[in-house]
């Protein structure tokens, strides 16, 4: 779960790290009277949103009235931001955050994440901030450093003076440094942090650390631990569909085809989708049944699929594991019924009772075609969207 | 032979008196595996499924010489039910939960890995020997005993696996599903080099999915160590960037972790892949040409 910047950067000031004064404010009144209580002559002003690359996007501003941060509060609020890591429409603007201008002599990175390949939470620090560092670590790889922390110790103060001097810093901003890393670290282990970013660590004027940006996410599986990160859920940020599907614990992922998908099972699900698009075809969405098939879940998964105006055909894939074709097979004509789905509707059913559950769905007498494979069922469903795009 | 377990592995299940432990507890007693009892705390001395309960781990292993145990307990409690089984001296343990924290699981592996323990999972279907041993919660009829060694990261996709291979009439000589999540307990280098080392294993099937750079592990892994035909199978080409595919561990961030990627660099390996899921069988009947 992605958090916003001023909710990131509300955690930084908890673990006492030096972040902007700052107010996220939802309306130009407030916005203003924000900039007149932190004072000053000016003040950066950022739309927030779950998405990178808001700078050139217009999404931040350096001002200098507080007249100018209403204007931009009112320019912004209530709209959609599109920047390269969005999709097309946006992400909705419903808070602005307003703060404190800081001088900047140097920008610095600073991030943490789990890394697979060593199964270790691993920080990585690079004199290059301000940028994507995504660029940074393909096409100069030796611009990143890295220090692996133990999870059963702990971040050691050692680790973050060695970043410190390899970055080159020197003076006080060493024990800055180490503060800022030792801070992160505990609020990474205790929040249950799936990935830290400060991009960038600034080096003000005056030759100290100031974290300029909050990127926070949270693994989603510990939210049940930690409920004040659970409050700031923003489901604005998230597409409609797929946080009406995760009430029901379907698993949808919505994609730009014409065929909708029905599977059990994430990879199973997957796989489906790999193999519609190699028999011509194009998928519309990923969507994972999980292991209780039951008529109301598969009611729910077909209802979402079709809000879609894009779908013209369904496929359903159930590889009957433990739970009963037949059983799916009398969901699935039931959710057809109920929804009264009018595209044609392609079934594959494998494993407990799948002989069964064809036969049952061959004498339903609605429009539904039981595929004898999975190569079959692709073929099928691609034919009946209107054949290979 | 096999790998992880066979006939004689004597297995306990943690959480096993609720509906989990003791629905697929059943099925795998009904199959012929070795279940000797489990654990639930403050349930010590009843008998459940016509075994013993125990509160502890350590009080099941002392009384019933059990060396694996296969996990059900809800997410927030596995690292706690791992660390216990690991301690008390289990050689395997199988964690089937879904949605544990990744900062518990880190936890856990370095412990176990510590104590010379074999973790699989978590979420994951768990581990099969057809007709020896089942441990999860696969179904039991599309197995057959074989000379193919399956391991996936994904549940459904392993069943598609067995099944092919059992309709050819090849078998599984062992099927591990190390899990979706960022942090399993076990690797695909950790499996293949056990199948390699089988003697009752004559191919493998690689299942693997988009993020992280597992696949691509295994593929270094499989150039100098595994001699024998691996066909692979790699979910999600036409997964979208940035969005996690229902499995914790099935985003491609960064730009990393996309599935021509992993194809690329199995393929540099010798590994043969297919593009379809539904020709696994048949290019095993290539490559084995059995």
């Amino acid at each position: 779960m992605n958090l916003h910047e001023y909710q990131g950067k509300a955690l930084f000031a908890d673990y006492g790290l030096p972040v902007s004064t700052g107010f996220a404010v939802d309306s130009a009144e407030a916005a203003i009277k924000a900039a007149q209580d932190i004072g000053g002559e000016r003040w950066v002003v950022k739309a927030q949103v779950h998405a990178g690359g808001r700078g050139k996007a217009g999404g931040v501003k350096l001002v200098d009235s507080p007249d100018a941060v209403g204007q931009f509060a009112e320019q912004w609020l209530g709209e959609r931001l599109v920047t390269y890591q969005t999709d097309a429409s946006g992400q909705p603007v419903s808070r602005i955050l307003v703060e404190s201008c800081t001088d900047i002599a140097d920008e610095l990175y600073l991030g943490a994440v789990v890394d697979r390949a060593s199964r270790r939470v691993v920080f990585m620090a690079s004199t290059e901030g301000g940028v994507e560092i995504e660029k940074v670590a393909e096409e100069t790889p030796e611009k990143i450093l890295k220090t692996e922390i133990d999870p059963l110790v702990g971040a050691q103060a050692f680790q973050g003076r060695d970043l410190a001097f390899r970055l080159g810093l020197s003076g006080v901003q060493i024990k800055q440094f180490v503060a800022i890393f030792l801070g992160l670290a505990k609020l990474f282990a205790d929040k249950d942090l799936a990935l830290i970013e400060v991009n960038p660590l600034v080096i003000t004027e005056e030759g100290n650390l100031h974290c300029l940006d909050a990127k926070v996410v949270v693994d989603s599986n510990a939210l049940y631990r930690q409920p004040e990160l659970e409050a700031m859920h923003d489901p604005s940020q998230e597409d409609e569909r797929e946080a009406h599907a995760a009430q029901w614990e379907l698993n949808y992922v919505a994609l730009d085809g014409s065929i909708g998908c029905m599977v059990n099972g994430a990879g199973l699900a997957m796989g489906t989708m790999d193999i519609v698009k190699l028999h011509g075809g194009s998928p519309a969405n990923f969507l994972d049944v999980g292991g209780g098939a039951t008529k109301e879940r598969v009611t729910e998964a077909f209802k979402i699929i079709l809000s879609d105006e894009n779908v013209k055909a369904v496929l359903i894939n159930i590889f009957g594991g433990i739970v009963r074709c037949d059983l799916i097979a009398e969901g699935v004509i039931g959710a057809v019924e109920e929804v009264g789905v009018t595209v044609p509707v392609v079934v594959r059913l494998e494993g407990n009772n799948a002989a069964l559950g064809r036969e049952v769905l061959a004498g339903s007498g609605l429009n539904i075609e039981a595929a004898e494979s999975l190569t079959d069922a692709a073929q099928k469903v691609v034919a009946a969207a209107g054949g290979v795009a | 032979m096999s790998i992880l377990i066979n006939a004689e592995t004597r297995v306990i299940c943690q959480g096993f008196t609720g509906s989990q432990g003791t629905f697929h507890s059943e099925q795998a007693i009904a199959y012929g595996t070795r279940m000797v009892g489990g654990v639930t705390p403050g349930k010590g001395g009843q008998t459940h499924l016509g075994l013993p309960v125990f509160n502890t781990v350590s009080e099941a292993v002392a009384q019933t010489a059990a060396n694996a145990s296969v996990i059900y307990v809800p997410a927030p409690f596995c690292k706690d039910s791992i660390l216990e089984a690991a301690y008390a001296g289990i050689e395997l343990i199988v964690c089937i939960t879904e949605g544990v924290p990744t900062l518990d699981m880190l936890d856990a592996k370095v412990k176990c890995d510590e104590l010379g323990v074999r973790l699989i999972g978590p979420n994951c279907p768990g581990v099969i020997t057809p007709g020896e041993c089942k441990i999860g919660i696969m179904p039991a009829d599309i197995h057959l005993p074989g000379r193919v060694g399956i391991v996936s990261r994904s549940g459904t996709l392993t069943y598609e696996a067995v099944k092919q291979t059992t309709d050819v009439g090849y078998g599984q000589s062992t099927c591990v599903g190390i899990g979706g999540d960022p942090i399993p307990g076990s690797h695909f280098i950790d499996i293949l080099g056990l199948f390699e080392d089988d003697a009752a294993t004559g191919a493998i099937v690689m299942i693997g999915e988009i993020g992280g750079t597992a696949e691509e592990e295994a593929a270094e892994f499989i150039r100098s160590n595994v001699s024998k035909p691996v066909v692979s199978y790699i979910a999600g080409v036409t997964a979208p960037k940035g969005k996690r595919m229902g499995h914790a561990g099935a985003i491609i961030s960064g730009g990393k972790g996309t599935a021509d990627e992993k194809f690329a660099a199995l393929e540099a390996a010798g590994v043969r892949t297919v593009r379809s899921l539904a020709d696994i069988g048949a290019a095993l009947q290539e490559v084995t040409g059995w």
